[in-house]
């Protein structure tokens, strides 16, 4: 049986894939639309720490699995090559099932500022970097983020930030409560002159879009809600596109590549579905939004006459510049009880370190931890002091409760060498070549941090802390995990970037890229937001482009 | 307290487990255990109790790290078998060459001392050339923790025992009775 032929087929639903296959059901076009996982169930692992999102000592709540799915890793010192599973964290994992990392993240709904799309202007060259401007201006992207905002559902309240970029439509929720750590960092960033404020974030803090308001477990980054109250890709956007009618969702299928003709067009791709039989699906054209990593493995593995290093790739740009977050912060150590379960945790931020610090490229968003689960907590304790044995066990009775840490994600200098490509002698279980990570961050990513940690720590102290000590990110090693971003850049010149600034392949004029591999740099900020936001604008750019059966260019 | 009866029904779910599972190999007598021979097990039990020790509150023999440790060798971490089986060899072929003990009959303190040892990777033998001994104590120290924090259903954590400890709720959510029963029907598996 054959499958019959589509107008477009979307690749990965996730926070980049679910608005793109909405965008483009809901205004006419036929859709397929892949994902690699299945459908993730609350009760599949419920309150089971070890196997979450964030630990995955005894697997991955939400895929992919280990039997079908590695890496390889390119120590940065010796050059050394390990075979990795997605339970390791050299993996630099994203969940595999409908929704993607939406459907467990801690769901911080961030827009990034002005500035964070013109980091090249602002900050000039930086040696060893490729750092750039965006194509596009936080203007362009504005109304994509008020659509993400108000389909998916945001709760939050700005006015507080003086920082914030400007917007049009106010947030579609009221702001959470803070729980009792919110309110003591609140008052004590408010006695420092900062600008606190509720972390704006994509959970119901009422009833909202057919679903009820959150309940604030303390397992709710990791899980999946057991009331459906956060909202992700999976309960939003994806059931609208099926419900148009113009989209079939097909899970647990893996994409092995695009396929090409010789007028260097797409005509569809080539796939293995759940059964591991080797499918074909045609399409008019093709949007990968399989996050940075597997998005870049999926064009670098479709080798063609005229794309002989992989599709869009005659300028070696696919897979490069990849970027995460570095995250940096502090923790704090109070005489009394802090802790009060009022779920997930975070909820209080500011911005007033994202851009204008001294000497410093960027800075990062700064805001109360999520709670840590029990055994997580494990390693959380003063540098020196013991990791087992009596000591080791009276610090963590005593403190589960009293341990206060705030944190941010620095924005990071992209680098050309920190990239993924795809290696032809390890194959995955269905024969396709592998990825393979490597590369380092940018030495200046540790200034970034060491300056956010010790507003960090200054934070705490004002908090009422007695012993603060710091945690410094921004090592050596790779950057990526969840906050993946940057391996197909978008931008205005063909020889330095992969896509133009509509997600559209320089070099193929029928395939896009609608996830974080878009972004030329990642803000100081959570990025699921943004990437939402780019779905509905490569979304939208297609439909503009879209002639009733035929792309108009 | 009710400690006869939890002995009790441990005692209980032990035997059966030995007549469900086959006898590990290299034992010299039949292990209740799914992977671990009795000795290994009980220089195992030995090492997780100095991880986390017994005081007021339970420690990692009676919140069932053991069990932990054994279920997840057949199952998530069966590719550490030969890591587990090699290092208590070695282990314990120290302590009989230093103490003429295995490790578990050493006195508490000379204990700490051969895990400190470990863990700066200063144990002397052959084995730990090759194999360095501070990543073996690494090993067990993250699993016991995990066994001794994380859910009941893996096998450890027994009756919730950490929880207790650090006052947090279990089930976590009051009035979230669905929750609180499929727990309930995990754990009886897990045990």
């Amino acid at each position: 049986m054959t499958n019959s032929h589509v107008n477009a087929v979307v690749i990965g639903a996730g926070a980049g894939g679910g608005p793109v296959a909405k965008e483009l059901a809901t205004n006419g076009l036929s859709v397929v639309l892949f994902e690699r996982g299945g459908w993730a169930k609350y009760d599949d692992h419920n309150d089971d720490e070890l196997i979450s999102q964030r630990t995955t000592v005894l697997g991955n709540a939400f895929g992919p699995h280990r039997d079908k799915h590695w890496r390889i890793f390119v120590d940065h010192r010796s050059g050394k090559e390990t075979l990795v599973y997605p339970h390791e964290g050299a993996y630099n994992n994203n969940a595999a099932c409908v929704g993607s990392g939406t459907v467990s993240y801690g769901a911080m709904a961030w827009r990034f500022m002005p500035q964070d799309f013109r980091m090249k202007t602002i900050y000039g060259h930086v040696e060893g970097s490729t750092l750039e401007d965006w194509p596009i201006s936080y203007e362009d992207l504005e109304p994509y983020y008020e659509k993400a905002e108000w389909e998916i559902g945001v709760s939050g309240q700005d006015p507080q930030n003086p920082f914030v970029p400007e917007r049009k439509k106010h947030l579609p929720m009221p702001p959470f409560e803070f729980n009792r750590e919110g309110k003591m960092l609140y008052e004590a960033a408010q006695r420092r002159g900062w600008h606190p404020f509720p972390i704006p974030m994509l959970r119901n803090s009422i009833p909202y879009n057919g679903r009820p308001a959150c309940y604030r477990m303390r397992t709710c980054v990791s899980f999946a809600c057991p009331v459906n109250a956060k909202c992700g890709t999976h309960n939003t956007v994806i059931p609208v596109a099926l419900a148009s009618g113009n989209c079939e969702l097909r899970i647990n299928c893996q994409v092995a590549e695009i396929m090409m003709n010789d007028q260097g067009k797409a005509t569809g791709i080539k796939y293995f579905d759940e059964n591991g039989k080797g499918q074909i699906q045609t399409a008019d054209l093709v949007v990968v939004s399989g996050s940075a990593t597997e998005t870049a493995r999926l064009l670098l593995n479709s080798k063609s006459k005229l794309f002989p290093n992989g599709a869009g790739n005659n300028f070696d740009w696919v897979g490069r510049n990849l970027q995460g977050h570095a995250y940096t912060g502090a923790v704090g150590l109070f005489d009394r009880d802090l802790y009060d379960d009022v779920g997930p945790g975070a909820c209080v931020a500011i911005s007033d370190f994202n851009h204008g610090n001294d000497g410093i490229i960027g800075g990062g968003m700064m805001a109360n931890e999520f709670f840590r689960l029990p055994y997580l907590f494990t390693n959380q304790r003063p540098p020196g002091s013991p990791s087992w044995g009596k000591d080791h066990k009276d610090f963590h009775r005593q403190n589960y409760k009293r341990v206060m840490s705030v944190k941010g994600p620095c924005q990071e200098i992209p680098n050309f060498e920190a990239r993924i490509t795809v290696d032809p002698k390890v194959k995955d279980y269905w024969g396709l070549p592998v990825g393979k990570l490597m590369g380092t961050r940018h030495p200046a990513d540790r200034k970034v941090c060491e300056f956010v940690a010790d507003r960090c720590e200054e934070w705490l102290i004002e908090a009422g802390a007695y012993r603060v000590w710091k945690e410094i990110g921004g090592g050596a090693g790779l950057s990526g995990g969840q906050h993946q971003a940057g391996t197909c850049r978008m931008g205005n010149d063909k020889q330095t970037s992969v896509t133009n600034k509509l997600g559209q392949l320089h070099e193929i004029e029928n395939v896009f890229v609608a996830d974080g591999s878009l972004m030329v740099t990642n803000g100081g900020f959570n990025p699921a937001l943004t990437i939402m936001a780019l779905g509905f604008y490569v979304g939208d750019q297609i439909v503009k482009l879209w002639k009733g059966t035929h792309l108009k260019l | 307290m009710n400690i006869t009866r939890r002995k009790f029904i441990q005692s209980l779910s032990l035997a059966s487990g030995s007549l469900l599972l086959f006898p590990a190999c290299g034992g010299s007598q039949k292990s209740v255990w799914r992977f671990l021979t009795t000795e290994e097990a009980e220089t195992i039990i030995a090492l997780a109790e100095q991880i986390i020790p017994g005081d007021q509150d339970p420690g990692a023999t009676d919140a069932g790290v053991i069990n932990f440790i054994d279920k997840q060798l057949v199952g998530f971490y069966s590719n550490f078998q030969e890591t587990y089986r090699n290092g208590i060899a070695a282990l314990n072929q120290y302590c009989h060459e230093k103490f003429s003990q295995p490790f578990e009959k050493l006195e508490w303190n000379r204990q700490t001392e051969v895990l400190k040892l470990m863990e700066k990777n200063s144990i002397e033998g052959e084995y730990w050339k090759e194999n360095p001994a501070s990543r073996f104590f690494r090993m067990i120290r993250d699993h016991s923790m995990q066994g001794f924090y994380g859910s009941p259903r893996h096998g450890g954590n027994r009756d919730y025992v950490s929880y207790k400890m650090i006052r947090i709720d279990f089930p976590h959510i009051i009035g979230q009775n669905r929750y609180a029963s499929r727990c309930e029907t995990l754990n009886a598996f897990a045990k």
